[in-house]
């Protein structure tokens, strides 16, 4: 384990440091230099001239890519172009948004994917089955920025069950302890300030959850399939065991190991979603805040948070792996 | 995927097995239909989905505009319609690049191995490290948001998966005894590659090719609904949705319609992408 460790650690920081070239470089492209940005068309060439001075443009790209990598190490990523305050300190203030919906949606999914799956698979080839396998072939297919729409529609707009969409009220008090809605409305001890939570988080959180609800139920219902035809099961429903638990010590057993990874590997998923999401029901997170920056031109905050995401997702991803590996003795002597 | 090494006529077998199945032929039909209505939009389409008619904005679907009309009183029926040809280009554009840079990388890795095989599959792992929808968003940030720019944010997003797929399978034909015939014999490298080991990894490069179409139409539409991809008044499905959500509590079908038909297409490819690669990968079975 200790070999399997060390390696996959080599390979993490070299996805890092490409990651940090990557964002470097995409901010270097960008149409219209950085000085021109702030300045405007009409700033004269020597007072551009300057301004690049002082930013170290002028610099040759290495030294500043060194700048770069030594300012995003200290969490210095500059100020925002739009309002002046610390590049990252924007990106710190979505993040509770978008971890909160994210989360959400994946308890959503697998909450109700799992059990799905196992029922499809216990029930192979009949119609429970295929009343659970039709609508996930739909689920996959779904864009969610369409589907949020629609929820909006029907829930919030004809049947007027939920809100049209926010963190909360326009007015409401809430404490910000957390950042997270539900969590701080339980913080706050007001039991009708978590059930407004609850109520703006449902929606965005059950739309979000579609794809990987529909994935977490197809991929448990293979796994499922595929462990009932193992030959330890067979051998433990010929040895007389109760079939309730062969399913549960043998065959789900079996089966949760890649059922745990693809749950972990929605992260991706569910963050590419998040941007969607919180555009639909106007949530302040941080997909919105990336795509608002990208049409703003706001390069600082955009390489906040490209380069936050990023690391987020490359260690949840390394966390999976490494507990697969755990989990699985095959898996570390790959 | 599996990296499985198919010979061509059983593969030929195999697609008619799989075109059998009645999803593959719901799907195929589908995909068809989008096609049918990309070639033929001008003449299937009622109205010039640009011309707009104050007059008649925001009419609710009625005999004389099927699906209704927007804002400016253009058709939605006709708007949907010509979006098909923004969706088609994004698959050929995207979904292209994709497969074209990712074939070529797999090929490369896999292939020549050593000091070209990691630098490739690093690249890769960097590429994989961001979650897609952002790395889009970074690439359509430095190229500057547009139509082009987001079709081509996508196909890179895309070309990790092709990568691997093909590396994996070049790795296991390489094993295969008419390789080492081919290598005893004295055939180039490039013969080799482009003989023996790229035809025999065609068949689940097909596969995830029309997996990723759909995958492609989604996200492409994704960028332009966030303002990022096809700008107004371009009849892009994902344009339409980001015009129609300002409407969407007075106006439901300016909205509803592009979003089905999104749905729709992304279905078809999806029901044919899992009959083939059910037929052609023994573990997906």
């Amino acid at each position: 384990m200790g070999d399997y460790l060390a390696k996959r650690v080599g390979q993490l920081l070299i996805v890092l440091f490409g990651v940090s070239v990557v964002v470097f470089v995409a901010m270097h492209l960008l149409p219209g230099d950085v000085a021109t940005l702030l300045l405007g068309d009409r700033a004269t060439a020597s007072s551009l001239g300057r301004l690049r001075h002082q930013l170290g443009l002028d610099q040759p790209v290495i030294v500043q890519y060194w700048r770069f990598l030594k300012g995003a190490l200290a969490g210095d990523f500059g100020t925002s172009l739009r309002d002046n305050r610390p590049a990252l300190g924007e990106v710190l203030a979505a993040f509770p948004v978008t971890l909160e919906l994210t989360l959400a949606a994946l308890l959503i999914a697998v909450v109700i994917g799992v059990p799905a799956g196992v029922l499809a698979a216990l029930s192979e080839g009949t119609w429970v089955d295929t009343a659970i396998t039709t609508p996930t072939l739909f689920g996959v297919s779904m864009p969610v920025f369409w589907l949020g729409l629609m929820a909006l529609l029907l829930f919030s707009e004809k049947l007027g069950w939920l809100p049209v969409g926010g963190l909360m009220p326009i007015g409401a008090s809430m404490p910000r302890i957390t950042g997270l809605s539900v969590v701080d409305a339980v913080l706050s001890g007001r039991l009708a300030l978590v059930a407004t939570a609850l109520r703006h988080l449902v929606l965005p959180a059950a739309t979000l959850a579609t794809i990987p609800l529909a994935l977490i139920t197809r991929i448990t219902r293979g796994e499922m399939l595929s462990s009932l035809h193992l030959d330890h099961v067979r051998t433990a429903r010929a040895k007389g065991l109760p079939e309730g638990r062969v399913i549960r010590a043998h065959v789900l057993r079996n089966a949760l190991i890649p059922i745990v990874t693809v749950i972990g590997l929605q992260l991706g998923l569910l963050l590419s979603g998040a941007v969607l999401t919180e555009t639909i029901f106007s949530l302040p997170g941080l997909g919105r805040l990336m795509v608002d920056a990208i049409l703003a031109r706001d390069y600082p905050v955009v390489q906040a948070g490209a380069l936050f995401v990023a690391v987020v997702f490359v260690a949840v991803n390394f966390s999976v792996d490494i507990a697969y590996a755990a989990l699985d003795p095959r898996v570390r002597q790959r | 995927m599996s990296a499985t090494v198919t010979p061509i006529a059983a593969g030929a077998e195999r697609l008619g097995r799989a075109l059998a199945q009645p999803a593959a032929r719901l799907g195929l039909a589908i995909v068809f239909l989008f096609l049918f209505l990309c070639a033929f939009a001008p003449l299937v389409a009622p109205h010039d989905p640009y011309a707009q008619d104050l007059m008649s904005a925001l009419s609710p679907p009625s005999l004389a505009h099927l699906l209704g009309t927007d804002q400016y009183g253009r058709d939605v029926a006709s708007r949907v319609l010509y979006g098909a040809r923004y969706a088609l280009l994004a698959i050929v554009i995207g979904d292209g690049l994709a497969l074209a840079v990712g074939t070529t990388m797999g090929l490369a890795a896999g292939y020549l191995g050593g000091a070209a095989d990691a630098v490739l599959m690093r690249i890769v792992d960097v590429l994989l490290a961001f979650p897609y929808l952002l790395l889009a968003l970074i690439i359509v940030a430095a190229l500057g948001p547009s139509l082009l720019h987001s079709m081509i944010a996508i196909g890179i997003v895309y070309t990790p998966q092709y990568a691997r797929l093909v590396r994996g399978q070049v790795l296991s034909v390489r094993q295969t005894d008419f390789v080492r015939a081919a290598r005893a014999l004295g055939a180039s490298r490039a013969r080799i590659v482009l003989r023996h080991v790229a035809p025999n990894s065609l068949s689940p490069v097909i596969i995830m090719a029309t997996l990723q179409a759909g995958a492609v139409v989604v996200e492409t539409a994704g960028l332009s609904f966030l303002g990022l991809g096809a700008q107004p008044p371009s009849p892009d499905w994902g344009a339409l949705l980001a015009d129609g959500q300002n409407f969407f509590l007075t106006a439901w079908w300016i909205a509803t319609f592009p979003g089905l038909a999104i749905f729709l297409v992304v279905l078809g490819f999806n029901l044919l992408g899992d009959a083939l690669r059910r037929e052609f990968d023994p573990r997906a079975r």
